[in-house]
């Protein structure tokens, strides 16, 4: 709202209905922004709350992803000629990641759907889409909204996770299997909260999603359950570590959604991402399709992949070689990170054909900062499966108990 | 002009300077019909120079202010009053505002483009008080209803101050002066043709290697050693430079061509 | 046919309009099956003859025959199947409310305005030597860009040489004026505002433009080209149906097979190549290719639907312009009205209301707005004068092309139509004071009803606006400029695309040739 008291050009940033608890817990003042949303980056240090996700269990502040709902007797229809991926088995319950792409083929966003009822979804992307979204309801008898603002979500990642749900009430949240979803009336004053159990640390983890009205009382709720759990607020910069692990892109590290490229080339197709596995081509017609089929026909240019790669130090902007001597560029890296669970150094990176090849070696070029003083190093780095680190508790249903 | 090219120029005061280049900083229409003898231009270049196109279509008002004026619609203290500010309500406004210089007559509802320079550089105005620089569309340079007058003139500010002041109630008593100029006055006192702001309009027939006349697209004057280089040069107008250092340019390869020969 | 008996066909064509005819009748002389599937009774689409009151016949939409190509007519043979003109040469008159009209033959000129008389020579001059540069542009595909394929190559090479072919004055002559508005066109060359109303006319009929909209230089040269530089106005005995069913007659000929009332519910894909349509009556057709002579709106939202296509395409067909501004007026009339300064000889030809490019101006001004002129411009003509057929014996017929009636009428044509008619009416009795008194009864189509009656969405004269974004290599869209859109098997051949419209059978003609050439 404007307001003379608090005129938006002095704020232009919108706070989350968590912003004041996260203000009160942040010891490092490090706030960021993220889709015209201030939200943490760090609490305290990255290390602390990275390994929250992986031991016990950590909370993070969804509200800025950018929500869609999607309804009407065409909406399925709407979103399998959207979606790469088939969209006709997601049933009531369910949620799917995809991604959606524009004519030529390439890369638009990805997001997750949540099948809410029958021709009733919730899309969840990372940036906004309503336009693209407009664009392809043309046709199809279907109402779309963007209701970012009314959702606020919390992801709560780690292994302790499900048992502190329990502890709260949630009563069979145990039998939720990955990418589903279900309805819960948090005691005692009975919220209402729709739990997924979906994330982006590949973790075992749950994201909640509650009316902005209810979103401190789940909070505290949910740090004082927490407390015997190790439960701990994190911010964007541990989650990156996570994601890295995970193998998941992020849109403007790993790639750049066709809709805002201005270079020709730069804009990337799902097949480039490593992201086939999503594209169906036998579900009938989809934005993209033929322009897809004509790129596999051709063969890919260039892979996303997932390297490992010697030494410790992460290799963030780097430039990839075929070469010792650095003298034939065949890539480079889009996110990097040293792996404190897997002690590995990983990367993400696009490597053209036909460096990409599984187990394939390439030359990093690493600059070290020694105190200031700069050094090169060209490091040996393979070509290795994605995830990077996949534990099994992650699909276990039900998870362990803590 | 000596031996069929440029040999200089002749003041209104009479004084002659010689030199190897003229260069026109003048619209094409004043140079051609007003600055060289006919006679030593082809005739088919003085007809396409007399049919350029080079209609007024704007007006500015340079008011003096005796604080700064409030707009409601923009929040106290809101950098946006330091910007530009635009009237342009809808396009439909718009196109109306255009049909009626269309028809002849100053906008009724006109487009406004406004700015307070003296928010960030005080030196424009005295202390406590402010200049207002307003650019109007549109504002022909012909009336149909016959010749400008002061009454019409001031008719025409009344209409954009009217327009401004529906924005900002205590602007009209905040006026200490105001300015008004015409495409006449522009004309006048700026020296572009028909106060056209472009020095030519910027249509498709006059643009590129159209402009200002096809055939002569490159800075040279139908007379040797005579050259344009104003904003009836491609790529027009606006205060841009770039037609001076393009022909600057194309002069520069000139003589350095004749030194060689 | 296949050996169940369900007949199966090399092509359907959708729409028997007089592209679909061209169309089926070339494809059919190719050594194709087609069938013509026309939803109507009648074939012609927006040329066809019509009864519109009891013994009054009129050539409903179009009424001017002017733009087919000679070849073209004589290639399918038209005089064989009967087509005969009533009247060729029509001359045009550009009424004045002074009652001093003028006659546009070069001799009406000469004696009145020596100077424009001049002028307009040159002008024509210049326009037939344009035009028939450009004319082979109009006859083949565009070229497709950025496939670095030969053909598209080669195309675009022959259209640059074309114009460096017109020499240096008239290939800048065409750069500079191809981008203008017609209206400082007409100011540069001529003087009397009767005349340029009344070439403005032909920049602007059928089109959501005025003298001063940018492009209408452009729609001009169009026009002229498309008629080949020489414009001839004619009139087929019987109406512009007559010609219609000259072209179905040429069609059947050649082995196409033509079924009216026979209207298209859906374009059939299988395995994203189009296999067929379903009719309305729920029977399903199987063919190799389908060519619509729909309009794209129609044909890729309405019987294709969006979820045989990509969201971007999509999107580029529903944001066409096809908002229509051309309205019909038909009067029956029980006998001739005097047109005090008009000779006979003018009154069988095509007469302009358009005094002056302000006049047309100020009509489209309220286009804009969404209302109709409040004095509109208006192409009339008495083709009983010429073909006493078209009525009962004595009584008479005026078809009047009426502009600016936009198709968005901000009141609603529901509540204006009666006021917009009578507005009509009195606008053409201004020129002829008994109008009234020979008023049997009037029709007036607007777009709309257009829309409805004709089945072309918007009830746009050309099917989608004729302007620089919706032009030549991007006609209707990008993606579907070279008469086949995404989904392979489909075409198009109506006036949506390159060229455009008016009863000129160009559009269906060179896409039956590249159905030819590519659904081989
Ligand atoms: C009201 C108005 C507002 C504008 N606003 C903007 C704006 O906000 N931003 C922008 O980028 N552009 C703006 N413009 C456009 C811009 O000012 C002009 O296009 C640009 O200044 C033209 O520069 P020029 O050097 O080509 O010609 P000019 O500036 O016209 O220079 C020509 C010079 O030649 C002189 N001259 C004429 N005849 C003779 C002669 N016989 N002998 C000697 N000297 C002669 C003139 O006095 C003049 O100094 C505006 C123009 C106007 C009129
Ligand atoms: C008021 C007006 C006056 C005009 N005057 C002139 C003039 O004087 N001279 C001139 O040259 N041009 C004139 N034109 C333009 C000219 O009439 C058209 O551009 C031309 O007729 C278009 O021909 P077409 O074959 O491309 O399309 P259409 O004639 O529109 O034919 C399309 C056909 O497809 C059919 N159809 C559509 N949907 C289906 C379906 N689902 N199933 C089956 N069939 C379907 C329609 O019924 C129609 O018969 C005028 C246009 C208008 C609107």
């Amino acid at each position: 709202m404007l307001t003379e008291s608090e005129p938006h050009f002095r704020q232009p940033l919108l706070k989350t209905p968590f912003h004041e608890r996260a203000r009160a817990l942040s010891q490092v003042d490090s706030f960021v922004a993220w889709s015209g949303y201030s939200t943490v980056d760090v609490f305290t240090t990255v290390e602390q709350e990275y390994f929250a996700i992986r031991n016990s269990t950590s909370v993070y502040d969804l509200t800025p992803m950018v929500k869609y709902r999607i309804v009407g007797a065409g909406a399925l229809r709407f979103l399998n000629r959207l979606m790469t991926r088939d969209m006709r088995n997601l049933a009531p319950g369910k949620v799917a990641y995809s991604v959606w792409c524009d004519d030529s083929g390439h890369l638009i966003d990805d997001g997750t759907v949540f099948c809410l009822a029958v021709n009733e979804y919730r899309l969840c992307t990372a940036e906004r889409q309503l336009d693209w979204l407009c664009a392809s309801a043309i046709g199809f008898d279907v109402e779309i909204a963007e209701v970012t603002e009314e959702v606020a979500a919390l992801a709560l990642q780690g292994p302790t996770s499900c048992a502190l749900l329990q502890a709260l009430g949630f009563d069979g949240v145990e039998r939720l299997k990955p990418f589903e979803l279900r309805q819960f009336a948090m005691p005692p004053a009975a919220l209402p909260v729709m739990v997924s159990r979906t994330g982006f640390t590949g973790d075992l983890g749950y994201e909640l999603w509650m009316q902005p009205a209810d979103a401190e009382g789940v909070w505290d709720a949910l740090m004082e359950a927490g407390r015997t759990r190790g439960i701990r607020p994190i911010g964007s910069r541990a989650l990156n570590i996570a994601r890295i692990e995970a193998g998941f892109l992020l849109p403007n590290l790993d790639f750049i959604s066709a809709g805002h490229t201005l270079r020709i080339g730069t804009e990337r197709s799902p097949l480039e991402l490593g992201l086939g596995w999503l594209v169906d081509f036998g579900k009938g017609h989809f934005t993209g399709r033929r322009a897809l089929l004509e790129e596999q026909r051709r063969g890919p240019a260039r892979l996303l992949v997932g390297l490992d790669i010697e030494g410790n130090k992460p290799a963030h902007n780097t430039l990839l070689y075929a070469d010792r001597a650095g003298m034939k560029q065949v890539g480079s890296v889009t996110s990097a990170t040293w792996s404190p669970t897997t002690k590995r150094n990983l990367a993400l990176a696009m490597l053209d054909a036909p460096h990409f090849a599984m187990g394939a070696a390439v030359w990093a070029e690493i600059y070290l900062n020694r105190e200031l003083t700069w050094q090169r190093r060209m490091a040996r780095a393979r070509v290795v499966e994605r995830p990077f680190y996949a534990p099994a508790r992650r699909r276990a249903t039900p998870p362990a108990d803590f | 002009m000596r031996g069929g090219r440029a040999a200089g120029v002749r003041l209104a005061g009479g004084e002659e300077i010689k030199a190897r280049v003229v260069v026109s900083n003048l619209d094409v229409r004043r140079t051609f019909l007003e600055t060289v003898a006919p006679k030593h231009l082809p005739p088919e270049f003085l007809a396409q120079v007399r049919r350029f196109k080079i209609r007024g279509s704007s007006g500015k008002l340079n008011i003096a202010l005796d604080g700064l004026p409030h707009f409601p619609a923009i929040p106290h203290g809101s950098p946006c009053t330091r910007g530009d500010m635009h009237v342009t309500d809808t396009i439909d406004m718009l196109e109306r505002a255009y049909d009626d210089w269309k028809e002849g007559r100053w906008s009724r509802a006109p487009y406004i483009d406004m700015l307070i320079p003296s928010q960030i550089d005080p030196t424009m105005a005295p202390n406590g008080k402010h200049y207002m620089s307003v650019f109007v569309q549109y504002c022909p340079y012909k009336l149909a209803d016959g010749e400008w007058t002061p009454q019409k003139r001031q008719a025409f500010g009344d209409t954009v101050i009217d327009t401004i002041a529906r924005h900002s109630p205590d602007f009209k008593d905040l006026i200490l002066h105001a300015e008004i100029r015409t495409p006449h006055e522009i004309e006048a006192e700026v020296g572009l043709t028909e106060g056209n702001i472009f020095q030519g309009e910027l249509t498709f027939d006059q643009l590129l290697f159209n402009r200002p006349i096809p055939g002569y697209a490159q800075y040279r004057a139908p007379v040797r050693g005579m050259y344009m280089c104003g904003a009836s040069t491609h790529p027009g107008g606006g205060v841009m430079g770039a037609p001076g250092a393009n022909a600057a340019s194309a002069i520069l390869r000139d003589l350095r061509l004749a030194q060689s020969t | 046919m296949t050996a169940a008996g369900t007949p199966r066909y090399d092509c359907i064509v959708v729409g028997g309009g007089h592209n679909g005819l061209v169309c089926a009748a070339y494809l059919a002389r190719g050594g194709r099956s087609v069938l013509v599937l026309e939803a109507a009774g009648q074939v012609g689409g927006a040329a066809v003859t019509r009864e519109f009151a009891p013994g009054f016949q009129v050539s409903a939409c179009a009424h001017l025959l002017h733009l087919m190509p000679g070849a073209l007519m004589r290639e399918l043979g038209l005089s064989a199947q009967g087509l005969k003109l009533a009247a060729q040469h029509l001359p045009t008159t550009a009424l004045s409310g002074d009652g001093a009209h003028l006659s546009l033959a070069p001799a009406g000129l000469a004696q009145r305005l020596p100077a424009d008389a001049v002028a307009y020579g040159e002008w024509q001059a210049l326009g037939q030597r344009l035009a028939a540069a450009l004319h082979p542009v109009l006859t083949d595909a565009p070229p497709r860009l950025g496939t670095g394929s030969w053909r598209a190559r080669a195309s675009l090479l022959r259209l640059g040489w074309r114009i460096r072919r017109l020499g240096r004055c008239d290939m800048r002559e065409l750069l500079r004026i191809g981008g203008m508005n017609v209206q400082d066109l007409l100011d540069e060359r001529f003087e009397s505002p009767l005349l340029k109303g009344a070439l403005a006319v032909d920049a602007v009929l059928g089109t959501n433009l005025g003298p001063r909209s940018p492009g209408t230089v452009l729609t001009l040269l169009y026009r002229m080209a498309a008629a080949g530089g020489a414009e001839a106005l004619a009139q087929p005995a019987g109406g512009l149906g007559a010609l219609s069913t000259a072209l179905a007659g040429a069609a059947t000929a050649a082995g196409a097979q033509i079924r009216t009332q026979a209207p298209v519910a859906r374009i059939l894909v299988s395995a994203d190549r189009a296999s067929g349509v379903v009719l309305a009556s729920g029977e399903e057709i199987a063919a190799d290719v389908v060519v619509s002579s729909a309009d794209p709106k129609t044909t890729f939202l309405g019987l294709l639907g969006s979820e045989h296509l990509d969201a971007g395409f999509t999107r580029r067909v529903a944001q066409l312009r096809t908002g229509g501004l051309a309205a019909k007026l038909h009067l029956a009339l029980e006998r001739l009205p005097q047109f005090p300064d008009l000779d006979r000889q003018a009154l069988r030809g095509r007469l302009l209301i358009a005094p002056s490019p302000q006049y047309i101006e100020r009509a489209f001004n309220h286009a804009k707005y969404g209302e109709f002129s409040a004095a509109p411009m208006l192409e009339i003509t008495v083709p009983t004068l010429a073909d006493p057929t078209l009525a009962p014996p004595g009584k008479h017929v005026l078809s009047a092309i009426v502009q600016y009636a936009p198709y968005s009428l901000r009141s609603g044509w529901q509540a204006q139509r009666q006021s917009f008619t009578d507005l009509a009416i009195d606008t053409i009795g201004a020129f002829a004071p008994d109008l009234r008194d020979c008023l049997h009864s009037a029709q007036l189509l607007t777009p709309p009803d257009i829309e409805r009656e004709f089945r072309i969405a918007g009830g746009h004269w050309h099917h989608a606006e004729l302007a620089l974004d919706q032009f030549f290599l991007v006609r209707p869209v990008p993606g579907a400029a070279q008469y086949q859109g995404p989904v392979a098997g489909l075409y198009l051949c109506g006036a949506g695309c390159h060229p455009g419209g008016g009863v000129m059978g160009v559009a269906g003609r060179n896409a039956a040739r590249q159905v030819l050439r590519e659904a081989a």
